[in-house]
């Protein structure tokens, strides 16, 4: 099986799609078991573990995220926060037929609310994609915001 | 003219022992006050000196609201000044961080000053003849802070230029910070990277109550480590398993009340104090190889074992630092405004300890205190809830008066229940003393 481009591309939109409509189960079944999300604190990070980071979650952290979303006493998710996200065409930027493995960059604003108030970021999300059993699965994701140097209010959900 | 300045009497009623009067959260008054008054007059941390290792390195923050500069002089010590152009008022720097070689220089007219403050050169100096130029303050260069202290690598200053010393100000506190440095088999400590920045929208002093806050973390965290906790055992593990390292940070935010009546709280005068005294949600993370033979050629057998037996959960400073000396991290509180203040949390590595601990340590602080963190939104949720709610006529006092006992004297070291509210009077016992030791009048209001 090969997978094209457009495949490629259509994963990225779908996967913010699963992300704005809240279908999370979905999303957690997008990920390979020893995958990792990685949101680097400073401007060109390189490295994820002896410096902070905003986020460099597992599979279990990330389930743990999404189970406590829905949580009957997570105060601070009643009411819900929303997110929206608008992306601009993936790049793709690298292909690699044999392994089954592919690299895309995507453009993109987030924007979270919650009660009055809205946060807009600027990100970069860097996608690292494999096909295994052939379906596309997320091997890792790196997300860069903009100004990640900025004191922040609440980042709740996953951009 | 508001109500509270020079008025000592009117902030010395807003304590009442047991219960502190709304104004202080939510009074902008108060606030000015406290920036005014007790940020002067307190010592205040400013940052690391491994944040400016080499001469002419400078690191830009506040203390309190006064924007100042760490930097590096040429004779090598650490030098606090106001970023400030003695002549127009124009901050010297703007970025967080760097080297300005041997001297500052403003960019709007080019005056020059030494790393140590003094003024270097003015462009067209001529100008200044005959004009009483050197008597103005302007021509003594930036201004200093009134105090600085390098404590085995932290700065700390007084912006006062009278009052208490570093000593007599923190006392047997500074315990806590040698045991934080001591953890290192070389007796020192780096900062690892930039601090998570996080803008709460509340008062200052919620968050430095809530670190000796030990009723609150079953309950409102209930939804991050509770939630922990049971995916975990669904995982289904054979027994035996190993926690993971998130499972062993995240899981003792769940432990019961019990646990935490029985780790202690020690208060030490002048508002600091601590959790932890026996034993913490530190105490039983997981060995790292190799490590105590490090600490034990370092500093032999006995003293190495005493280090690491002591595990302190938070140890607060007076007025706006926490520290946790088991993991290395330091958070500072930055008053804005009486409802606005940014969170920064910094890690530090231990020269020559092992690398697995500050991967520990930047784990801790991404999970517990970042923006995207799962437990610290539950926190800023009840700071800023409390912040609305404070604003609800006649009813406007907030209680701390857990295990209170009339009369409590803070001037001496005391050890008590972990859940005791002890600690949040102590604070503001310190926060009366230095909002009004340099009031008009207040030598006659204490008679």
């Amino acid at each position: 099986m090969t997978i094209s481009k457009d495949q490629l591309i259509d994963f990225i939109y779908d996967e913010v799609r699963m992300l704005d409509e809240g279908r999370y189960d979905e999303w957690l079944a997008l990920w390979l078991k020893d995958g990792h999300y990685w949101m680097p604190l400073d401007y060109k990070q390189t490295d994820p573990f002896s410096v902070t980071s905003l986020m460099y979650e597992d599979l279990f952290m990330l389930k743990l995220r999404v189970e406590r979303l829905n949580g009957a006493r997570t105060f601070s998710q009643k009411p819900k926060s929303r997110c929206h996200h608008v992306i601009q065409r993936p790049f793709v930027d690298a292909m690699d037929e044999a392994a089954g493995t592919y690299v895309t960059t995507t453009f993109m604003h987030y924007v979270e609310t919650r009660l009055d108030e809205q946060t807009l970021l600027a990100l970069t999300a860097r996608h690292e994609l494999a096909l295994v059993d052939g379906a596309l699965r997320i091997a890792n994701k790196r997300v860069d915001i903009l100004n990640c140097d900025a004191a922040f209010r609440n980042i709740q959900l996953l951009p | 003219m508001g109500r509270y300045a020079q008025n000592p009497a009117a902030i010395k009623a807003l304590h009442r022992g047991y219960e502190v009067h709304r104004d202080v959260y939510i009074d902008q008054e108060l606030y000015q006050l406290e920036m005014r008054h007790l940020f002067a007059n307190a010592w205040v941390f400013v940052g690391h000196e491994s944040q400016t290792p080499e001469k002419g390195d400078y690191f830009s923050t506040q203390v309190g609201d006064q924007p100042v500069i760490q930097v590096r002089h040429s004779d090598g010590e650490v030098h606090v000044l106001f970023n400030r152009c003695p002549h127009k008022g124009t901050k010297i720097v703007i970025d967080r961080a760097g080297n300005t070689g041997k001297f500052f220089r403003c960019p709007y007219h080019a005056w020059s000053f030494k790393t140590d403050g003094c003024l270097l050169a003015i462009p067209l100096k001529k100008g200044y003849e005959n004009t009483g130029f050197e008597n103005s303050d302007s021509a003594k260069g930036m201004r200093a802070v009134g105090a600085v202290k390098n404590y085995r690598g932290f700065i700390f200053c007084r912006l006062a230029e009278t009052g208490i010393s570093f000593e007599e100000f923190f006392g047997g506190s500074l315990s806590s910070i040698d045991n934080m440095v001591d953890r290192s088999p070389a007796g020192r400590l780096e900062v690892a990277g930039p601090p998570l920045r996080y803008l709460h929208h509340c008062n200052w002093k919620m968050l430095v109550e809530n670190q000796t806050d030990t009723c609150h973390p079953m309950v409102a965290h209930e939804s991050s480590a509770g939630t922990a906790v049971k995916l975990w055992k669904e995982l289904d593990m054979p027994e035996g398993t190993p926690l993971p390292p998130a499972m062993e940070i995240i899981a003792p935010f769940t432990s019961p009340y019990e646990f935490f009546e029985k780790m202690g709280i020690r208060t030490w005068p002048n508002g600091h104090g601590h959790t932890g005294v026996h034993h913490s949600i530190h105490s039983n993370y997981s060995e790292i190889p190799g490590y105590m033979d490090k600490m034990v050629e370092s500093y032999g057998e006995e003293k190495a074992k005493a280090i690491l037996g002591e595990n302190r959960h938070n140890t607060v400073y007076f007025p706006n630092i926490m520290i946790k000396g088991p993991i290395q991290q330091l958070r500072v509180f930055i008053p804005l405004a009486a409802d606005r203040t940014i969170v920064e949390s910094y890690i530090y590595r231990l020269v020559d300890g092992p690398e697995e601990l500050t991967a520990r340590t930047a784990m801790y602080n991404r999970m517990i205190n970042a923006p995207t963190s799962i437990v610290g939104h539950d926190d800023l949720e009840m700071y800023e809830r409390a912040q609305e709610g404070l604003h609800v006529n006649g009813l406007e006092w907030v209680n701390i008066q857990r295990l209170y006992e009339p009369g409590e004297d803070f001037s001496h070291e005391a050890v008590e229940n972990g859940t005791t509210e002890r600690q949040m009077r102590n604070q503001f016992d310190a926060w009366v003393k230095f909002m009004t030791c340099d009031m008009d009048g207040v030598q006659e209001a204490a008679e």
